[in-house]
């Protein structure tokens, strides 16, 4: 069988959206789409990244399938919304991680555990890394400050480099001007619509999520996992001006900014991560693609042993397991922050994009 | 067949309140009932997918309210809600149940918000009916989610793919109803029942008693499932018949609709920018004689009575950005006599009527927002506002064809949703609410969000006193 073409068939739903406009209350979809009269490739990559995807609008629909309309603009937008991350993937090489990028998340993953693990058995030895290491600078005895520093820096690099160069690519391609970036007030609306998650509130009532009933349970895990990593890096940042101004290094005692913050992120990350594979294990699969199954769940796990194992070592760093530990949670953090911009991770960019351009044509 | 499903169906098993139908005024019906302690089963012919009928397709309803509140811009009072009443039906209406309606319908909303319905704050498709009438976030099939959600939590039997094929009725006395569930018969007692049934404009058989074959050409806007069995049953045991057989809710639609279930989105709104022509390429009405919304239900009677039950809607590129986007394109061509090609209809004629019509325009100044004074002299029909010459390429035609609504007729009923008789007597247990008895309040014309309303105020009443029958 052919496959559809994702954007003739999002220009047609789109079509008969506007000629209905029953859902415009839900979401900021139907009001930018109300804005046109026809839908060009530019307006439905960036409608389709409007879409938060809680699918109010397809329960909502009386031209949902079975209707030989056969409306499901939740599917529709999730696979327009992948074929834009191929199409503005840099660099252009890279587009097809995004495919199967389940298994692409996996593997990275895996040789990232395996290469850190390797290099610092190799220059640590066994005995050091398999023994008990107290006190401040415990973590460096085994991993380099010297081999972290750079190593951070080029990962953290990399990955704002490839971010910024996308949503670049996005702002163009939805025909932004690049002097509209810089509008505070449409980023001050764009920012509070992301922190809130305001689309994803359905006018007040929350998602059709996992199935028909409207809940905010989504709503309240994602933001579990964004303020959750959110802290962490926090904690992360603290920790790096501890070290570098005040020369106090890891680990840190157990009542400190760092170790708090980054607790309470990681618990935060263990709760989201976990409570949004529940629902996505009893979410009704007909609104759902399943094309993006893999970049979901491989994200949700990747940030979950992440979070374990961090919170792993601070629990157990005084004992002799702190070595494999600390290798295996670095490994995972190096692994996240390599495929950050090549997975799930990259729709906050074009999200964020996606509100900014709606505040700004909306002049809210 | 789950043990649930044979105790639901056992003939033995007497309920206190049957509710025959799916949509909006028989899930009021039905939770009102419940909510009075009765034990109620209602029987939906559609599949779980197509539930509610013609109460799927809708978006909002018009209720008496005395102050603004969050969906609502400004107070609507009795006498203004009666005035516009009594406008639109042009009298056809029994004046002391239209003022029924509209007293009980005061803050109906409240209620409605109480049993699962969500509104949404006026936003720019909206404005123009902002005050009077409240619009459901996500339209009438997320409101039908709501209250089955309701509907089942308070304790509600519901039953998908059960279609009421008969009742039985002695002496205007309900006994049982005759239901088939996947293609299995059953016959099911009550104490009371409740008929929302909708009206019959599904029923083409039906509407061709009083069209003839031009009901072969007539698109149905709504629910396939409307075939009106339920209202032919009760007439048949001697209900009263009320509002004109004939008289049915038409607009133009576009001819490429599927033939039933389209809903709102095939209707098209270019009519008074442009000329419309029937298949003779001849114009047949005045296409500018009022604004919009107060004219655009008279355009499916209309071209019922073309040739072929088609017509053709002709604008020019200066009118393409004036009207509600359309979900089928447009036909376009560069000059009026390739569109006729593309149309089907004669060319010559088709050029002929045109420029009749583009050299008898008075040049005003044109304002769709107003009954502008761009009008055309000396042609019949002629066209009284928003004449503009077709002269701009391209041009655009979409071919229309007549989409129902719903239809009038139904049973006379009393302030207690019961039937009246042939004989003037009332049926003790059988009530009605909804599309079935909204012919008593619009006899004629329409009232945007007024078939919400009907169903919604009188589904309660005859959950109320359905229950109450039952219990006493
Ligand atoms: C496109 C469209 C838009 C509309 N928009 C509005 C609007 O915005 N506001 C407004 O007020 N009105 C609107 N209307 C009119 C409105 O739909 C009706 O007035 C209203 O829905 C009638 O409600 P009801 O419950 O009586 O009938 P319906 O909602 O049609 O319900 C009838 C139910 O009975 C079931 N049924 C029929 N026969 C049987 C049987 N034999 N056995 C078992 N079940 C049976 C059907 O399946 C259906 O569920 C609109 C109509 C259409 C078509
Ligand atoms: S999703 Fe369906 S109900 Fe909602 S605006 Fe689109 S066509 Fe209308
Ligand atoms: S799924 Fe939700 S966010 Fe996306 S278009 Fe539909 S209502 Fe809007």
């Amino acid at each position: 069988m052919p496959e559809i073409n994702t954007l003739a068939e999002a220009e047609r739903v789109m079509t008969f959206c506007n000629a209905c406009r029953y859902c415009e209350g839900f979401c900021a979809v139907f009001p930018a789409m109300e804005l046109r009269r026809t839908f060009a490739e530019a307006d439905l990559n960036y409608l389709a990244n409007l879409c938060h995807n809680c699918r109010d609008c397809y329960y909502a629909c009386q031209y949902a399938p079975p209707h030989e309309f056969a409306l499901n603009i939740p599917k529709t937008f999730t696979e327009l919304r992948l074929e834009t991350y191929q199409k503005l993937c840099w660099p252009r090489s890279m587009a097809g991680v995004y495919r199967s990028n389940g298994l692409v998340v996996s593997w990275i993953t895996i040789i990232s555990v395996l290469i850190v693990s390797l290099l610092t058995l190799l220059f640590s030895g066994p005995a050091k890394v398999f023994s008990t290491h107290l006190g401040e600078k415990a973590f460096y005895t085994l991993i380099p400050y010297a081999a972290i520093v750079p190593l951070a820096l080029i990962l953290v690099g990399l990955m704002i480099t490839g971010s910024l160069i996308m949503a670049y690519n996005f702002w163009h391609v939805t025909g932004g001007k690049l002097a509209q970036i810089a509008n505070l007030q449409a980023n001050r609306t764009a920012l509070m619509d992301a922190l809130r998650l305001k689309y994803l509130t359905g006018g007040g009532y929350g998602c059709n999520y996992p199935g028909e009933q409207f809940s905010m349970a989504r709503r309240w895990l994602h933001h579990f996992v964004f303020y959750g990593l959110m802290l962490c890096f926090v904690s992360t940042a603290v920790a790096a001006i501890y070290e570098h101004f005040f020369h106090h290094s890891a680990p840190y005692p157990f009542l400190s900014w760092p170790v708090i913050l980054g607790t309470t992120g990681g618990v935060a990350l263990l709760i989201g991560t976990s409570g949004l594979f529940y629902l996505k294990l009893r979410m009704d699969t007909i609104p759902s693609s399943s094309h993006v199954m893999g970049m979901d769940v491989s994200f949700l796990a990747l940030l979950f042993l992440t979070s374990l194992t961090g919170l792993l070592l601070m629990m157990f760093r005084e004992t002799s397991a702190m070595g494999t530990l600390l290798m295996v949670h670095l490994g995972f953090v190096v692994a996240f922050f390599i495929t950050m911009p090549y997975g799930k991770f990259i729709h906050a960019i074009y999200r964020y994009a996606s509100l900014l351009k709606n505040a700004i044509e909306q002049k809210i | 067949m789950g043990i649930a499903l044979i105790d639901t169906l056992n003939s033995d098993r007497k309920w206190d309140v049957l509710v025959i139908g799916g949509g909006n005024a028989a899930l009021c019906a039905a939770m009102t009932a419940r909510k009075a302690g009765a034990i109620v089963l209602l029987l939906e012919c559609a599949p779980k997918h197509f539930r509610g009928g013609n109460s799927r397709h809708t978006r909002n309803l018009r209720y008496m309210h005395e102050s603004a509140n969050n969906y609502l811009t400004g107070p609507y009072f009795e006498d203004e809600f009666m005035e516009d009443l009594m406008r639109v039906t042009d009298g056809q209406t029994n004046e002391a149940l239209a003022r029924f309606t509209i007293h009980q319908s005061k803050n109906i909303g409240e209620w409605m918000s109480n049993h699962g319905c969500m509104f949404q704050p006026a936003m720019r498709g909206t404005l123009h009916l902002s005050r009077t009438n409240a619009f459901f976030l996500g339209g009438g099939k997320a409101l039908i989610n709501s209250y089955y959600a309701m509907a089942d939590k308070l304790g509600v039997t519901i039953l998908y793919d059960a279609e009421v094929l008969g009742m039985e009725i002695r002496h205007g006395k309900f006994y049982s109803a005759t239901v088939v569930s996947k293609d299995v018969s059953h016959r099911l007692q009550a104490k009371s029942v409740v008929v929302a049934s909708g009206g019959f404009q599904a029923n083409l058989e039906w509407l061709k008693t009083y069209w003839g074959d031009a009901a072969d050409n007539f698109i149905i806007r709504g629910t396939p499932y409307d075939k009106g069995t339920m209202l032919q049953v009760l007439l048949d045991n001697g209900a009263k018949p009320v509002a004109d057989p004939r008289q049915c809710h038409a607009i133009a639609v576009d001819a490429r609709a599927p033939a039933f279930d389209g809903g709102i989105v095939t209707r098209l709104d270019s009519i008074p920018f442009g000329i419309v022509v029937n298949k003779n390429a001849k114009r047949f009405y005045d296409e500018g004689e009022n604004f919009w919304p107060k004219r655009y239900a008279i355009w499916g009677r209309l071209i019922a009575q073309q040739p072929d039950q088609i017509a053709y809607s002709i604008i020019d590129s200066k009118s393409i950005r004036l009207f509600m986007p359309s979900v089928f394109k447009p036909i376009k061509a560069n000059s009026i006599r390739e569109l006729a090609q593309r149309l089907n209809i004669i060319p010559a004629v088709l050029e002929k009527t045109v420029s009749a019509f583009n050299t008898s325009i008075h040049h005003g100044r044109f304002d769709p927002l107003e009954l502008d004074s761009c009008y055309t002299e000396n042609l019949t029909p002629p066209k009284s506002h928003w004449a503009r010459p077709i002269d701009s390429p391209p041009f655009f035609g979409y071919s229309l064809s007549p989409g129902i609504t719903f239809t009038y007729m139904g049973v006379a009923i009393n302030e207690k949703a019961q039937i009246v008789m042939e004989d003037g007597t009332l049926a003790p247990n059988i009530f009605v609410a909804g599309e079935i008895m909204s012919g008593n309040i619009l006899g004629q014309g329409y009232l945007a969000g007024l078939g919400m309303t009907i169903g919604t105020v009188f589904g309660r009443v005859a959950g109320r006193e359905a229950a109450q029958y039952a219990r006493n």
